[in-house]
């Protein structure tokens, strides 16, 4: 090894603290689930996550009743809450499958720790996120027509639309982040039916192992595929915020028609989607002692990776404000002007100073390494990334090219309370994940062991 | 024909390091139906038991193709063929626009075939298995490191085989009924 190279390793905080063995590592990820009791702050926590849920259903309910007349939006601006949320939800996924594939594409050994409770992350986000194109399309009971199945109306959708490309692409992420999962779980799913005392718990991880017992040549197979799904999920992950921003850019409307969309909804997905990743690890470690497998380091490069991106999104951002002068067109002129301007500016200057200003604060090392400053840190940069969604989608569309066309946007309470249920839904899930299934890989934790080295 | 009341002779390891050499030197004294069975993938284990084919990138390879042409015919047929439809005089053979579903549908393809294969060349689910039959195997999901021989291999001989694996310096032998 490089000697300089070396140095700056050993002066890291370790992936892993020393001193565990197969066993130990094996019996405290297994522990969680199988010996510890729930806490009176899970009951709590996943209670007020369950009512939000059901407030989530009875909001979707009453649209189902009354139809999406009960939200704000109006023409000009038909893409209100729901896209805004769609695309932000989205977008956090997919930090999930950043740190499961591309980092392992990568052989960085350290999103072994968090990389199974980050796809867990980033399939509940997919599910909150594909709740509200579904509500969204005005008669839900027909969402369905969105796939091309042999109608007896004879007619099949329009494929030349970004929209019907937004269908394949999410749904496919869907089922390959679904896989990817699975996949994972099941030589984990081997080792709780192993472990598991209680009858009915060894049969249902007895049925979810799918009587896996660690063969070599199961392994060698297995871990062939599960390269080429990383592979695989590879492109997919940049594909989808791309051609979710296709959904935009493909529009005349000024503000979205622009071609660095793509990078920059991409980046900006990854900003939100490790925002996410450390909101969930920093309480989650805490809670459970596992800061033993969830480092210092993690924090770190979590908090890297937020800058990195941060500053690609301020790029984005920037060329946007650039074009709208240079391009000489007097719609993108005062599209700009009108975000800086306009009824919605407190909106806008807020996003700036949550995701391009105070992320700043990450070049501190100190910043970098205390989980509380980490914590309120990713807080700002979520809302930041919802209110980029809401400037994008909103303001975009209130003022058009005629002012005969111009509106305002206002969000009623029931779409607050979609908005605010599907983050119910989704901590409830994470609460029945944490207690349900092993939150980080213990098979791929084993591997970063020292023993787990074969000597020749 | 009358099945051997015998599965094989199981051997059990402490470390990776022990397991990889036994495999080795199980394999080179003519065992050739051996398998071992590890807590975490161990690089190079499989092909010490003989094992070289691994199917799952070709089955990978055909759902991907497979799913390409699915997404692009689908999407010709559909707009071009069986329902043609003018949208703002764009021709109904579109071909650029049909890129992206063309993409997606081959990473889904693909992606399916990844795991559904795998699982099938595994033959995996298998809820019934005969190690499971030799209680000290549940430490395989943990730390611990099994060889087996299988009764069906040529050169498998009760007692023989037996002194064989005792020669490798296991941490014990359990005969695996099946």
């Amino acid at each position: 090894m490089d000697e300089l190279y070396k140095a700056a390793v050993d002066t890291q905080a370790p992936v892993m603290e020393p001193g565990y063995t197969f066993g130990t590592v094996t019996e405290k990820i297994s522990a969680i689930v199988l010996t510890r009791p729930a806490s009176n702050g899970w009951f709590v926590g996943f209670g007020i996550a369950f009512l939000l849920t059901m407030m989530m259903l009875y909001a979707i309910g009453y649209l189902f009743l009354k139809g999406i007349g009960i939200w704000g939006v109006t023409i000009p601006i038909g893409w209100g809450f729901a896209i805004v949320n769609f695309v932000w939800w989205i977008g956090i996924g997919h930090a999930g499958t950043l740190i499961s594939a591309i980092l392992l594409l990568l052989r960085q050994s350290w999103r072994n720790s968090i990389n199974r409770f980050a796809e867990a992350m980033t399939l509940f986000a997919v599910a909150c996120a594909g709740i509200f194109p579904a509500i969204h399309v005005g008669r839900p009971w027909l969402a369905y027509w969105l796939f091309p199945y042999p109608s007896t109306m004879g007619v099949w959708p329009q494929f030349r639309s970004p929209l019907m490309w937004d269908v394949f692409a999410v749904s496919t992420y869907a089922t390959i982040s679904a896989l990817f999962w699975f996949i994972g779980l099941i030589p984990d799913m081997a080792t709780l039916r192993d472990r598991a005392t209680h009858p009915a718990a060894r049969i249902v991880y007895g049925m979810l192992s799918l009587g896996w017992r660690g063969s070599a040549r199961h392994w060698h197979r297995y871990e062939t595929a599960y390269l080429l799904l990383a592979g695989l999920a590879t492109p997919l992950v940049l594909s989808v915020h791309t051609v979710v921003s296709f959904d935009f850019a493909v529009g005349i409307v000024p503000g979205w028609h622009t071609t660095i969309f793509p990078p920059y909804f991409v980046a900006g997905a990854i900003y939100s989607g490790f925002a996410m990743v450390l909101m969930l690890a920093i309480p989650i470690r805490k809670i459970y002692n596992l800061e033993d497998f969830i480092t210092e380091l993690h924090l770190q490069n979590a908090a890297k990776v937020m800058l990195a991106t941060g500053l690609i999104v301020a790029y984005g951002y920037g060329i946007e404000a650039f074009m709208g002068w240079y391009s000489g067109d007097r719609y993108d002129a005062f599209t700009i002007w009108n975000r800086l301007h306009g009824p919605y500016a407190v909106p806008y200057w807020s996003l700036l100073i949550c995701n391009i200003f105070i992320p700043q604060l990450l070049w501190i090392k100190k910043m970098r390494t205390s989980p509380v400053a980490l914590f309120f840190l990713s807080g700002v940069i979520l809302v930041g990334m919802w209110l980029e969604r809401f400037i994008i989608v909103v303001v975009s569309l209130h003022r058009d090219f005629l002012t005969s066309s111009w509106g305002m946007y206002y969000p009623t309470r029931w779409d607050w309370m979609t908005y605010i249920g599907t983050i119910g839904m989704f901590l409830a899930a994470m609460f029945l994940f944490l207690r349900l299934l092993p939150a980080i890989s213990i098979f791929e934790m084993r591997t970063l062991l020292p023993e787990a080295e074969v000597k020749e | 024909m009358k099945r051997d009341p015998v599965y094989g002779i199981m051997a059990e390891f402490d470390s990776a390091t022990a397991l990889v050499e036994a495999a080795r030197r199980t394999h080179q004294a003519g065992y050739n139906k051996i398998d071992a069975y590890s807590p975490f993938p161990i690089e190079g284990l499989a092909e010490e038991i003989g094992f070289h084919r691994d199917e799952v990138p070709l089955v990978v390879l055909i759902g991907g193709i497979v799913g390409g042409l699915t997404g692009y015919l689908m999407q010709y047929w559909m707009s071009a063929v069986d329902y043609p439809l003018n949208i703002g005089g764009k021709p109904y053979h579109s071909w650029p626009a049909f890129i992206v579903i063309t993409f997606e549908m081959t990473i889904l393809f693909a992606g399916i075939s990844a795991v559904f294969g795998m699982l099938a060349l595994n033959g995996l689910p298998m809820p019934y298995h005969p190690v499971f039959n030799v209680p000290r195997f549940s430490s395989a999901s943990k730390d611990r490191f099994f060889l087996i021989v299988f009764s069906s291999d040529p050169k498998y001989d009760p007692a023989a085989t037996r002194g064989f694996l005792q020669g490798l310096g296991p941490r014990s032998i359990s005969e695996v009924p099946s």
